[in-house]
């Protein structure tokens, strides 16, 4: 095979599993979208703050310790232990449990009613609100994130790709894993809003908040489960980008690039936010390797907006998205 | 006692309708208008102008012009840092192409070029409402970024990659360049604040205001009246592109001197502007101002207290000033949706009664 065709095929499949990741970030935007009608520009920062709460309790840190020294002028940094990797983890879905509930409790709440602007603007506002807090509690500093996931390049795939191309191909191991996990959440997600008592309530609210009230669904509790739910999606999100990259502020950006995911796979649809997450991988992966290199490269951080764009003038409700959106 | 519409007599259809129709309001408007042109220019320092002044003229210019997009004719944009961006190169390639004329011509072509680029992006809004209508803009934001940062023409292929403006003048006077004299500088931003508050004034309550709050409001409905969405819809981007173009050109030339697109324009800029558009009052002029004037004195006032009294490292109050920004926006969204107007427009319902206020 020639040289070209082997390395598109390395593209692609690597853009494959970079969508893969896009789509666990676009997935806790779709949850909340669907069931509350909030565009929940938080999410990124839900993924940093679900990643720094992680390595801070994994590491033993003590929360504060910035302000705590600055203000008694102590010297304290540490508790001197080392949790392991599942007890952190469950703990950290606790925090994003009860962060979930302070948000339905002091913001939404409140805002029952508004205009969707402001709810997003409401958003906006929480996402500045946790990164400032993130950083207070755990330090602003780049953190390592080591939950025991494989790193480094995968020799199976290597030595397979080499037997039957004469070509091995680089594959992240970790890229892998985050396939497995985002397959199985998706799996998990759809099971539970199929067969459970909760999930088939969180649909009735998604498709009518005033009927789903009036045969007894809680507005509250489900709000309380769908943020919650989300809170878990941003911690799987934020411990793979995590591990990939390290633990810092750059990790509440990769919001920004589930937008298009969206935009391409329609905010109300969970097969969409797959779909949509694998197109913008591989399209941006391919059109860096194939034109980039013409027009001065850097082309991923919009190349995902202008082709949601051009998707958009032709089908704006998205691929899956609900046909009824308002057309003008 | 003195706040009220008795004994103001309107003898004219002219005077009945003029912007500020209470007494009280038009003088001080007046008041105003005479202190930020006679008073301040002689008592300001580079301090001020620097930290407050010509930050909060600028930014007014920008949210006026966001404003009019979403406050008035209702369509969401996140892409004002890009088209700020678009406005700030303009004006550096026209600063650096043509030395000799004035600042004043080059800040306006600057603004139309930014007309056009807003005109172009606001295309797919004949199309698309909403959320992916922003989520469309913000495209604009990340595309022009990369746009000035890839392409070397646009920054005279300076080693650095950053925009630095050259020493310019306004009839003899030096407005941009390091030599620039505080005094200078605010009032340049002034003259155009002042015009770009009086044309966005007169355009909203005009026809093409209305036709813009008609199609805010329902636009099927208004498109049956003979409202023309994609007129109304353009014009709208035009006017706001145009503003925000001239926020852009000051705030590189007059304000920063020296700018890297990815940190001045960046999608940072978007948000904070929408905050002060939010936070001023959707569809006001003067929460414009107030969102702007709001935004600006804020953060300077954390820093004195923070820093300077309570003594806490700068990079915590840093984060600090974050909770306390993304806090105040929640608050703000639960307390007043419709911003700082709203106050003070209930403010001047109380006026009127007081002292009897029943």
């Amino acid at each position: 095979m020639p040289d070209q065709l082997l390395f598109a095929m390395e593209v692609t499949l690597n853009g494959l599993m970079a969508g893969v990741l896009y789509s666990l970030v676009a997935l806790g935007f779709v949850l909340i979208f669907k069931s509350s009608g909030i565009f929940n520009y938080a999410q990124g920062v839900f993924a940093l703050f679900a990643a720094l709460t992680l390595v801070g309790i994994q590491n033993g840190q003590v929360p504060f310790a910035h302000l705590i020294n600055s203000i008694f002028g102590t010297n304290i940094h540490n508790f001197g232990w080392h949790v392991p990797s599942v007890i952190a983890i469950i703990l950290t879905i606790g925090v994003m449990v009860l962060l979930a509930f302070l948000v339905e409790r002091y913001i939404l709440r409140h805002l029952v009613n508004q205009p969707e602007i402001i709810l997003f603007m409401a958003t906006i506002g929480l996402a500045y609100f946790l990164e400032g807090f993130g950083d207070i509690m755990w330090g602003s500093d780049l953190k390592k994130l080591d939950v025991g996931l494989p790193q480094g390049i995968s020799e199976t795939v290597e030595t397979v790709t080499d037997g039957w191309f004469g070509y091995g191909f680089f594959i992240d191991k970790l890229d892998i894993v985050a396939t497995v996990i985002a397959a199985l959440l998706v799996a998990g997600l759809t099971l539970f809003s199929q067969y459970t008592k909760q999930g088939r309530a969180l649909r009735a609210v998604a498709d009518d908040h005033q009927a789903a009230l009036s045969v007894g669904i809680s507005l509250r509790f489900i709000w309380v489960l769908v943020w919650s739910i989300a809170g878990f999606v941003a911690l799987v999100a934020g411990m793979m980008w995590g591990a990939k990259s390290g633990v810092q502020f750059s990790l509440s950006l990769i919001a920004l690039k589930a937008l298009p995911v969206l935009m391409l796979g329609g905010f109300t649809s969970i097969p969409g936010a797959i779909v949509g997450g694998l197109i913008i991988g591989v399209g941006e992966k391919l059109f860096e390797f194939s034109i980039g290199p013409m027009i001065g490269g850097a082309t991923e951080n919009w190349f995902a907006y202008v082709l949601a764009l051009l998707f958009l003038v032709f089908r704006p409700q998205g691929l899956f998205g609900e046909k009824i959106i308002e057309r003008v | 006692m003195i706040y009220r519409e008795a004994g103001d007599f309107k003898t004219t259809y002219k005077e009945d309708s003029q912007t500020f129709p209470i007494k009280f309001d038009r003088w001080g408007y007046y008041v105003i208008l005479a202190i930020a042109f006679l008073v301040i220019p002689f008592v300001i320092n580079d301090y001020w102008a620097n930290a407050i002044f010509v930050p909060f003229l600028i930014y007014a210019i920008a949210t006026l012009g966001l404003n009019i997009l979403i406050g008035y004719c209702g369509q969401l944009s996140l892409g004002t840092g890009g088209f700020m961006a678009v406005g700030a190169y303009a004006v550096y390639k026209l600063m650096t192409a043509f030395p000799d004329v004035s600042m004043i011509v080059h800040v306006i072509i600057a603004g139309l070029i930014t007309t056009c680029v807003g005109v172009l992006f606001g295309l797919p809004s004949l199309r698309i409402k909403g959320f992916y209508l922003a989520v469309a803009t913000l495209a604009a934001q990340f595309f022009l970024v990369w746009l000035f940062n890839k392409v070397p023409w646009f920054y005279n292929n300076s080693a650095s990659g950053m925009i630095n403006s050259p020493e310019r003048t306004v009839f003899g006077i030096i407005v941009t360049g390091p030599n620039t004299s505080a005094p200078a500088k605010y009032l340049f931003c002034l003259i155009f604040l002042v015009a770009v508050a009086w044309i966005a004034r007169n355009l909203t309550r005009g026809s093409i205001g209305r036709k813009w709050m008609a199609i805010r409001d329902m636009d099927i409905a208004a498109e049956i009246i003979g409202v023309n969405p994609l007129t109304a819809k353009l014009s709208a981007f035009a006017v706001s592109s145009f503003f925000i173009g001239i926020a852009g050109a000051l705030f590189f030339s007059i304000y920063l001197g020296a700018a890297e697109v990815g940190e001045a324009f960046g999608i940072q800029k978007s948000f904070l502007i929408l905050f002060m558009v939010i936070i001023g009052g959707l569809g006001s002029i003067f929460g414009s101002f107030a969102g702007a004037a709001f935004m600006v004195l804020m953060p300077v006032l954390l820093k004195n207290v923070l820093v300077g009294w309570m003594g806490w490292p700068t990079d915590l109050a840093a984060h600090m000033e974050f909770i306390i920004v993304g806090g105040l926006i929640i608050a703000f969204l639960i307390i007043e949706p419709h911003g700082l107007a709203q106050l003070w427009r209930l403010t001047k319902e109380k006026l009127r009664l007081w002292p009897f206020p029943h």
